[in-house]
């Protein structure tokens, strides 16, 4: 049941609204975390624990710095459910 | 072999906090690392610490403690068979705290020893103490958290120069006549020795934390562990008047709180002008609170601690 790109964007976007409270319609995929949405890496892990539970797929630690804009996540949640 | 009998069950009796005269605020941290006050507002949630003189002492401050216990309780020095000290930056290995605390105190000989469970060491230290009372080991017992982590701190690391302060709370714990009045309640504890590496006082010098890893430990892993207290205890969380975890970020308290299903609870945020300081973080908040008129006599709190080792324990009390 592999869930498709916009289907994991929308499913980030209620994350973010709830955790760091940024409304879902402006987590648009080239934000950036940091810069644009305004959430900081104590967020991005518990956003990261929220995604884990809501998709199935590991993120760990290590690839949060990797992960900058919304699309670097949507990517890497595609691409780890595709290949599990 | 005989058995003695013990007390039905163990109560805490009285509350003591002391935290140093020395006030460090953000703006004072901002001006020698690079950091800021709204930075460290944001990520800690504290806006100013105490720290400890170059010539006191964590026994200095559990005597400070200690004794504010002692006197708030009822009791005199001599009505004390038992001191535990919780602490992790003692500053020598032997001879431990406690006994010379119990001395300075004028306590004649009670079982004394320092318990080391980083920030989980009051919860820990209250357990230990609580069961003593109970098997019959100790009459009343003095548990304090006292630590000074400003000596371990590198005060140019900007990731542990801005969370780390000094200070101490104690309890005085006794028995309770029966169980129904029983007022400490069972122990859920714990510990993940394979994250030992993630909190850690390097090479005798500084203390080291993994921050992310930290934080994402503390806001999956215990909110289960908070809520198996409340269980074991008997007390629904939506029956707690206050939930008072180690102060170790408000952003991890806030976090924890929101999973703890009890939306009505006050919620301990002493770190705001305490900064994070161990294991006296939960006694210091629990003395504040009780000074402050926060919490009334026989309040339930959930008392929840945890830090290096990594270690964790949480148990229900009710306010004396």
């Amino acid at each position: 049941m592999a869930m498709t790109e916009q289907e994991i964007l929308a499913g980030l976007g209620e994350i973010i609204d709830e955790i760091a409270g940024v409304p879902a319609d402006e987590v648009t995929p080239g934000k950036n975390f940091v810069d644009d949405l305004d959430i900081d890496s104590l967020s991005m892990v518990e956003i990261a624990v929220a995604a884990q539970d809501r998709f199935g797929v590991e993120i760990p630690d290590e690839e949060l710095k990797n992960l900058r804009t919304v699309q670097d996540v949507v990517s890497y949640v595609h691409r780890s459910a595709v290949s599990a | 072999m005989r058995l003695p009998a013990g007390a039905p069950a163990a109560r805490i009796v009285a509350f003591g906090g002391y935290q140093p005269a020395n006030v460090i605020t953000n703006h004072d941290l901002a001006a020698t690392i690079a950091t800021s006050d709204e930075w460290i507002r944001s990520r800690v949630g504290i806006t100013s610490r105490r720290i400890a003189g170059p010539d006191e002492s964590v026994a200095d401050m559990a005597v400070a403690a200690g004794g504010k216990a002692l006197a708030a309780s009822g009791l005199t020095a001599d009505g004390i068979d038992l001191v535990i000290v919780a602490t992790c930056t003692p500053e020598v290995q032997i001879p431990n705290t406690s006994a010379s605390v119990a001395h300075r105190l004028g306590i004649r000989a009670p079982g004394a020893y320092d318990l080391n469970a980083a920030c989980a060491g009051f919860c820990y230290a209250l357990a230990s103490a609580s069961d003593a009372v109970r098997a019959g080991s100790a009459h009343a017992a003095l548990v304090i958290g006292a630590e000074k982590l400003s000596s371990w701190v590198d005060w140019t690391d900007r990731s542990t120069a801005i969370i780390f302060a000094d200070g101490a709370g104690a309890a005085v714990v006794t028995g309770a006549d029966a169980a129904r009045d029983a007022a400490i309640g069972p122990v859920v504890w714990g510990s993940a020795g394979e994250h030992a590496n993630k909190i850690f006082i390097s090479n005798q010098s500084f203390l080291f934390q993994e921050g992310l890893s930290v934080f994402r430990w503390a806001t999956t892993a215990l909110a289960p562990v908070a809520r198996a207290a409340c269980e074991r205890a008997g007390v629904a969380p939506s029956e707690l008047a206050a939930f008072v975890p180690h102060q170790a970020n408000l952003r991890i308290v806030e976090a924890i709180a929101r999973q703890l299903g009890a939306p009505d609870v006050i919620v301990a945020n002493d770190i705001i002008e305490a900064g994070n300081t161990s294991s006296a973080s939960i006694p210091l908040a629990l003395a504040r609170m009780t000074e402050k008129g926060h919490l009334g006599s026989g309040a339930p709190v959930l008392v929840l601690g945890f830090g290096a080792g990594l270690t964790y324990a949480a148990q229900v009390i009710i306010m004396p």
